[in-house]
């Protein structure tokens, strides 16, 4: 009874439907909902570089470059630049120039480091403030010195950016320049960057700057479209820097100020997070042009458009994959990416292997992206481990013999739903440098037959194994099964069907396979030092060019050697020349012809099992216009358009409470309780006559 | 009375420390220095240098408890313990490791713990109560025995499927509550309706039973009888008398708890996504972040200390023959 | 083929305490004093019918700590896992529903003329013996009445032969309830068994292990959380607890000093860090085991060890205030005063006094420590990731809710499960605690 009247009680809260998690002020409005599932570390662009963060970064902040949001493969095309920028080559190719012109006249979102006003703030004042916004706020225009200070904040000593090692290795002056500031400036005070010149980066008027890199590195324009090459104004780190603000987590890595389509105004990342239209964006046009089929697909309907075109974006905290899902399925986040557990319900693979939605989805108004995306996950061998190891015939066979026992189309159909593409070599689909088809398999695990890539039968692998000295599985020395070990860190009980999974694969060729699992700290512990066997591993890209998938290969930057990406510290020296060269070309046939050779080395050694590169699947309500997955391009929210009335009508259709379990609470309740009563009253009076 | 408390906060300080030696302890096995910082800068192109600067900018690259090149006090004090884990008593948390302040942001994350331990708290002893009540009434009857078989068949259910199996239905497949997430103010309510309801349920077997013990024990009393003799109805004997005095042990039962409300609860949270300290701390166990789980350990503590002096206070004051003398 | 015995730690601490039990039995029934509080217990219809429920599953976890390999294999095998053998290869691709002839997700299937269809595949072994699907109910329920009939047969012969005597021996024991309980037991062993040589009675899981085979392996672990925890504490609380009892003065104090401050740490926490410190340092001295499977044995003996180190206070406490009180009592001030060394009183005064305390808490503990394996490994910090265990099976179910159509039978399983070995638990408990002192109660775990 009681149950039920806390309920009646709160009912009139709540409109027709009960279950919107969203306050209802908000209701009707021009608001797109998503979720996060990790908060957010960094929003600083100097460190962010994970997706979790980037959903956020890209938005407030513009590099110079930005990737064309609808054409295939990527291309990069200018952001707040006013053409992208070409390298020029001075002292015979020892240098690279590169000269950025940003366009006069775009503006900061408002903020209230840009009032002079507020830079001398009392602490009572701060201590006060609920959001950084709640000062008046003011703007300026984005001038060429922004983007040289960002640069120089790579180097800054108190930041930790991931691509200071890299870029110390190209931008001139870099290291020494990092190595200056450490000397310089209060542990805790504001360093004024703009006191320090650096060498590599310059102003050169007030809407261009200077890069200068050492020697050649064409990959470079890509780094611009990347959150590390934003601008940064410094009056926001003089306005964080003021004493009081760290208590109040007000900081640059929390409050990001940018120049984007979109401004954070909310920011809990344990709960909710809230970007705002920045009412000083320029306004950019929605592109004109696409790949063949986007227009029949509608998304081109906005062409010319100016973007943005939704009010406020809306994420909140969901780190349970149910609770995500069926928040879905009810109409209150506006798209979905499938896990592997969804997948039966919303996807229909068809006999040609296409997937749609279901019917269930369909009937819903639900559709569905696909988009293989720019990353591989491998299963290495440590080439410094005496067994799996080293380049002798032995353990090559033996290693090729494991690539062709690991089914991974079974681990795809199992754990992915197919949600992804065997690997044949390191590089994914859209990337220069792909093969398709028949001259893109991986000839040392699969053959070619009736137009699809079949993988070589088992017996082929024992046969292998057996050439490698170790029949039916057993080491001849001692008579007993080969026994591997495989690393790997697995997050918890959820992760048992794998490793179970994995143990049957080389059972197949009669090796046993111990899985030391751990904690993600002491794996990579492990990767480090060059103590794994075998492990598995993943790494999405950072700019579309096989340069950046190759290098995972390259023997200088062997893992266990230095701080490389190489965890397998495979080293072959025709492979490591032919990385050299390759690594400073265009794009162009001969590049094309060396990646070949590469890949084809690679592939003989087999110090990976190649694993597969993952599709991500992502739904989306019919309401949702736009949506095209970019897995370069961070900054497509401003692209997404809301068709708010159809939503609001069918969150009612789908959520209309169910309301006869409650009744039946009631009538339990009441048959329990009438003759509980009654034999009370009874005893009551059979009491009373005793008394 | 005041010398009392004043002693027993005297006496909580070295149990505070034992407390920060054993969680200090635990978790410098367990995470060196180096390992949280790889942790934190995440895994794409982390260099030696990142991690000796991270180490270097957070205290942590100090010796752990003895700094044997320092002179004098500051042997002590120039070590990571003193500085991470004796600052606690001045409630100075620092920094989570994603440079979050921690006192801002337990301050922040209390209200929601609030909001749904309260509730369950209160009405839960409520719940049992009342059943419990009813069983001690229909003791002996056929109501009774199934009620008390009720509550051990619910004490045998893990909270687990409780929480997994009261989101599907009531949320999923009903549609009644918003299946996770958390709004301030009123909002609350709709947020917090479910697993507050869970929460009850499932303290509602064990509790109920314990209650019902001492509900009868209660009953076997003299006075109990005397009141009967006198021939006062049935319900006037258990409301006025039983209940009456019962109402001791079952309230300073649960005094001790009250502090611990703070905490919130692990599970519930998690699962209903509300932006508690429990979720807060599981997040900080499965992050490993050190900062923070020092710190939700240390308010544990302080506040179980609490909880044993409100405990005894509270003693005096249902039963004013206990006396706490110098 | 030769056989050689593998002993894990486990395996070892369990038998061992099946001796000791056995030993504690043979001393009670020579000593009727002793043994008198358990008569009692017997005396209570839901203690015999528990009893006898619970027997089941010690059966089924010690068949499972009996442990084996085949050279030159290097995987030990228990005789579970021998008798359960047709379960254990069997394992289909992924999910089936119980009872099912096809997998529950559409795949690519070839037909014979060549073409693809996309449809729910038919199962490797659930089944697989059918030439129609047709038949499936039939063979059902022909199974599960041979089945049924086995049971009964075994039921039948088990009351005649050992009914009078045990009538007789005992007769003071409600032995109709235990006979009762053993008719539910064989009356779901038989036809499931049954079953299960053509059939996945309760489905398969992501992998297509069978759901049945996953919740017999999950008792071992559930028994061995339950049993060897307590083992551990007991040394620890007693020996602790009735030293500050006893001694009083400093060593009162520092004893309560320790068990205050470990009392005041958050029991999740406190657990949480000692698991992930015992990580490290297996993780770290790879050496030390020769197989996967031993090491997941140690960290399960090790979970053991940190809920006993972490939980032992509350008996401590108990048993501090019994032993206070004892040592006030006249014959001891007198023993005392005749100059008994003080190992002496304890051993003979004090110790067989708190005993009762001891058995309470053994046996009330045990449901406590089951349930709370299920929360640690939802928090990341119970069982090694490659045992089997209830706490495991529901945090995969968890996921699985969240499928459409719903993938309810592990999770059902788990909990049907886990509720009877609990719910039994709590039963004989209940009877354990009136039989020998109604009074004392003791705390559950701060994690469950």
């Amino acid at each position: 009874m009681r149950i039920a009247l806390i309920l009646l009680a709160f009912l009139p809260g709540c409109g027709e439907v009960w279950n919107d998690p969203y306050p209802a002020s908000e209701r009707g409005g021009n608001i797109l909902y998503s979720a996060f599932e990790q908060r957010p570390k960094h929003l600083d662009p100097v460190q962010s570089y994970t997706s979790d963060e980037s959903r956020f970064t890209r938005q407030v902040y513009e590099p110079p470059l930005q990737y064309h949001y609808l054409k295939r493969p990527y291309e990069l095309v200018p952001l707040t630049a006013a053409e992208i920028p070409r390298g020029r080559e001075i002292d015979g190719g020892k240098f690279t120039v590169y000269e950025v012109r940003i366009r006069p006249g775009i503006r900061y979102q408002p903020h209230p480091a840009f009032i002079e006003s507020n830079f001398g703030l009392p602490a009572e004042k701060i201590r006060d403030l609920e959001s950084p916004y709640e000062l008046s706020s003011g703007t300026r225009e984005l001038v060429a010195e922004d983007y040289v200070y960002q640069v120089k904040r790579l180097a800054h000593p108190r930041l930790h950016s991931p691509v200071l090692g890299l870029m110390s290795e190209y931008i001139v002056g870099m290291r020494e320049y990092a190595k200056a500031l450490r000397s310089a400036g209060a542990r805790d005070g504001w360093l004024d960057l703009r006191q320090y010149p650096l060498e590599g980066a310059e102003v050169v008027n007030r809407y261009t700057y200077r890069i200068t890199l050492k020697g050649r590195y064409p990959q470079f324009v890509y780094w611009l479209a990347m959150p590390f090459f934003s601008p940064v104004p410094w009056e926001a780190e003089k306005f964080f820097h003021q004493p009081g603000m760290a208590e109040k987590n007000f900081t640059l890595d929390w409050w990001p100020v940018g120049t984007g389509p979109y401004m954070l105004v909310e920011n809990n990342p344990n709960a909710r997070m809230v970007l705002e239209r920045n009412p000083s964006f320029r306004g950019e046009a929605y592109p004109a042009e696409g790949e063949p089929e986007d227009a029949a697909a509608g998304l081109l309907a906005d062409a010319g458009g100016t973007m943005p075109f939704v009010d406020r974006v809306v994420f909140s905290r969901e780190k349970e994959a149910v609770p995500y899902w069926s928040k879905f399925l009810q109409g209150y986040y506006d798209e979905a990416t499938i896990g592997s557990d969804q997948f039966d319900q919303a996807v229909r693979v068809s006999i040609e292997g296409a997937a749609e939605p279901s019917a269930e989805m369909l009937e819903k108004g639900i559709r569905l992206s696909t988009l293989v995306s720019a990353s591989t996950y491998y299963f290495g061998f440590n080439m410094k481990d005496p067994l799996v190891g080293g380049s002798s015939e032995r353990a090559r066979k033996l290693r090729q013999a494991i690539s062709i026992a690991v089914d991974v189309e079974e681990y795809l159909s199992i754990f992915q739903n197919g949600r992804g593409v065997v690997a044949h070599s390191p590089i994914p689909p859209g990337i220069f440098g792909r093969r398709e088809g028949a001259e893109g398999i991986n000839p040392v695990t699969h053959v070619w037959r009736d137009g699809r890539a079949e993988r070589r039968p088992i017996e082929e692998a024992r046969g292998l194994l057996a050439e490698a000295g170790y029949p039916g599985g057993r080491d001849p020395a001692t008579g007993a099964p080969l026994l591997i070990h495989f690393d790997t860190a697995t997050r918890g009980p959820g992760d048992k069907p794998r490793l179970d999974w994995w143990r049957k694969q080389l059972a197949r060729l009669g090796i046993q396979l111990e899985v030391r699992d751990t904690d993600w700290n002491r794996f990579q512990e492990k990767i480090r030092k060059g103590t794994q066997q075998m492990y598995g591993l993943g790494w999405a890209a950072d700019y579309p060019d096989a340069e950046n998938f190759l290098f995972l290969l390259h023997g200088p930057q062997a893992r266990a050697d230095g701080a490389g990406a190489n965890s397998s510290n495979y080293g072959n020296p025709k492979f490591d020349a032919l990385f050299e060269r390759m690594k400073s070309m265009a794009n162009s046939p001969e590049r094309q012809k060396i990646i070949d050779a590469m890949v084809e080395i690679a592939r003989r050694d087999a110090p990976w099992v190649f694993g597969f590169h993952p599709k991500d699947f992502s739904l989306r309500h019919a309401w949702l216009m736009n949506a095209k997955p970019n897995d370069m391009a961070g900054n497509t929210l401003k692209y997404l358009r809301l068709d708010v009335d159809r939503r609001e009508a069918l969150r009612h259709e789908w959520n209309a409470p169910v309301l006869w379990p409650l009744a039946l609470v009631l009538v339990a309740l009441a048959s329990f309780g009438v003759p509980a009563l009654r034999s009370y009253r009874r005893r009551e009076r059979m009491a009373a006559r005793q008394g | 009375m005041l010398a009392y408390v004043v002693r027993r906060v005297l006496y909580a300080i070295p149990i505070l420390i034992g407390v920060n030696l054993i969680t200090f302890a635990l978790f410098f096995v367990v995470n060196t220095p180096d390992d949280m910082a790889r942790m934190q800068l995440g895994v794409k192109r982390v260099t030696p240098e990142a991690i000796e600067k991270w180490k270097q900018e957070r205290g942590y690259d100090k010796p752990l408890l003895f700094a044997s090149g320092k002179e004098g006090f500051s042997r002590l004090t120039e070590t990571i313990f003193f500085e991470k884990s004796l600052k606690l008593f001045a409630f100075d948390f620092g920094q989570a490791e994603d440079r979050r302040d921690i006192g801002s942001e337990i301050r922040a994350r209390m209200g929601p713990s609030l909001a749904l331990a309260i509730p369950v708290f209160i009405v839960g002893i409520l719940v049992n109560i009342t059943f419990a009540l009813l069983m001690a009434l229909f003791r002996a009857t056929a109501l009774d025995f199934w009620g008390v078989v009720l509550c051990v068949a619910m004490m045998s259910i893990s909270t687990l499927f409780y929480i997994i199996g009261g989101q599907y239905v009531f949320a999923k497949l009903w549609n009644l509550v918003p299946i996770s997430g958390y709004d301030g103010g009123i909002d609350a309510a709709r947020f917090v309706i479910l697993p507050v309801l869970i929460g009850v349920v499932s303290g509602m077997g064990s509790g109920s039973r314990w209650y019902r013990t001492i509900f009868l024990e209660e009953m076997g009393k003299d006075y109990v009888r005397t009141a009967r003799a006198k021939g006062l109805a049935e319900s006037a004997v258990l409301f006025r008398h039983v209940l009456k005095n019962a109402m001791i042990p079952i309230l300073t039962g649960a005094v001790v708890l009250i502090p611990l409300l703070f905490l919130g609860s692990l599970l519930a949270e998690s699962f209903f996504g509300i932006p508690g300290l429990g979720s807060y701390t599981i997040d900080a166990i499965q992050a490993q972040d050190f900062a923070v789980v020092r710190s939700m350990v240390f308010i544990g503590s302080v506040l179980y200390i609490v909880g044993l002096l409100l405990t005894d206070l509270s003693y005096t004051l249902v039963d004013p023959r206990i006396r706490f003398d110098g | 083929m030769p056989f050689v015995p593998v002993i894990l730690a486990t395996d070892a601490l369990l038998w061992l305490l099946v001796l000791a039990l056995a030993g504690y039995a043979w001393s009670c029934a020579r000593r009727p004093h002793v043994a008198a509080p358990w008569r009692r217990v017997f005396s209570s219809r839901a203690a015999v019918g528990s009893a006898t429920v619970l027997a089941a599953f010690i059966l089924v976890g010690l068949a499972d700590s009996v442990h084996f390999r085949r050279p030159p294999s290097l995987a030990a095998q228990s005789l579970l896992d021998v008798a359960l053998g047709h379960l254990r290869a069997r394992g289909e691709k992924t999910y089936s529903a119980p009872l099912a002839t096809r997998l529950y997700a559409k795949e690519q299937i070839e037909t014979g003329d060549g073409r693809t269809v996309r449809d729910y595949p038919r199962l490797r072994f659930g089944g697989a013996h059918l030439v129609d699907e047709a038949d499936a109910l039939g063979d059902i329920a022909w199974l599960a009445f041979r089945g049924l009939l086995i049971s009964a047969i075994l039921w039948t012969g088990l009351f005649f032969s050992a009914g009078k005597l045990l009538m007789r021996r005992a007769p003071h024991v409600p032995w109709g309830a235990g006979w009762a309980g053993l008719a539910v037991v064989l009356a779901l062993a038989g036809p499931a068994l049954s079953l299960s040589q053509h059939w996945h009675v309760l489905g398969t899981d992501k992998v297509g292990n069978d759901v049945l085979f996953l919740a017999l392996k999950s008792i071992r672990t559930s028994l061995v959380i339950g049993t060897l925890t307590t083992i551990v504490l007991l040394p620890l609380g007693v020996g602790l607890g009735i030293a500050a009892g006893y001694f009083r003065g400093w060593v009162d104090d520092v004893i309560q000093y320790v068990y205050t401050t470990l009392n005041s740490i958050p029991g999740v926490l406190l657990i949480a860090a000692a698991v992930l410190m015992m990580q490290v340092v297996i993780d770290r001295n790879p050496e030390w085991f020769a197989t996967a499977a031993q090491r997941a044995d140690f960290r399960l003996l090790v979970l053991c060890a940190i809920l006993g180190l972490t939980s032992w206070t509350g008996l401590a406490r108990l048993l501090r205030g019994e032993a206070l009180k004892l040592s006030q009592l006249e014959y001891i001030q007198a023993a005392h005063a005749f100059g008994v060394p003080d190992a002496r009183i304890l051993g003979r005064h004090i110790l067989p006094n708190v005993a009762h305390i001891v058995i309470i808490a053994m046996v009330m503990d045990f449901s406590a420590l089951v349930l709370a394996e299920a929360v640690l490994s939802y928090v990341g910090v119970g069982v090694d990731p490659a045992t089997t265990s209830f706490g495991t099976m529901i945090n995969a179910a968890r996921l699985e809710m969240g499928r459409e159509p719903v993938v309810w039978w592990s999770l059902a399983a788990a909990f049907v499960f886990l509720f009877v070995l609990v719910l039994a638990a709590n039963l004989f408990a209940d009877a354990v605690r009136d039989g020998f002192d109604p009074r004392v109660r003791v705390g559950g775990l701060a994690a469950a």
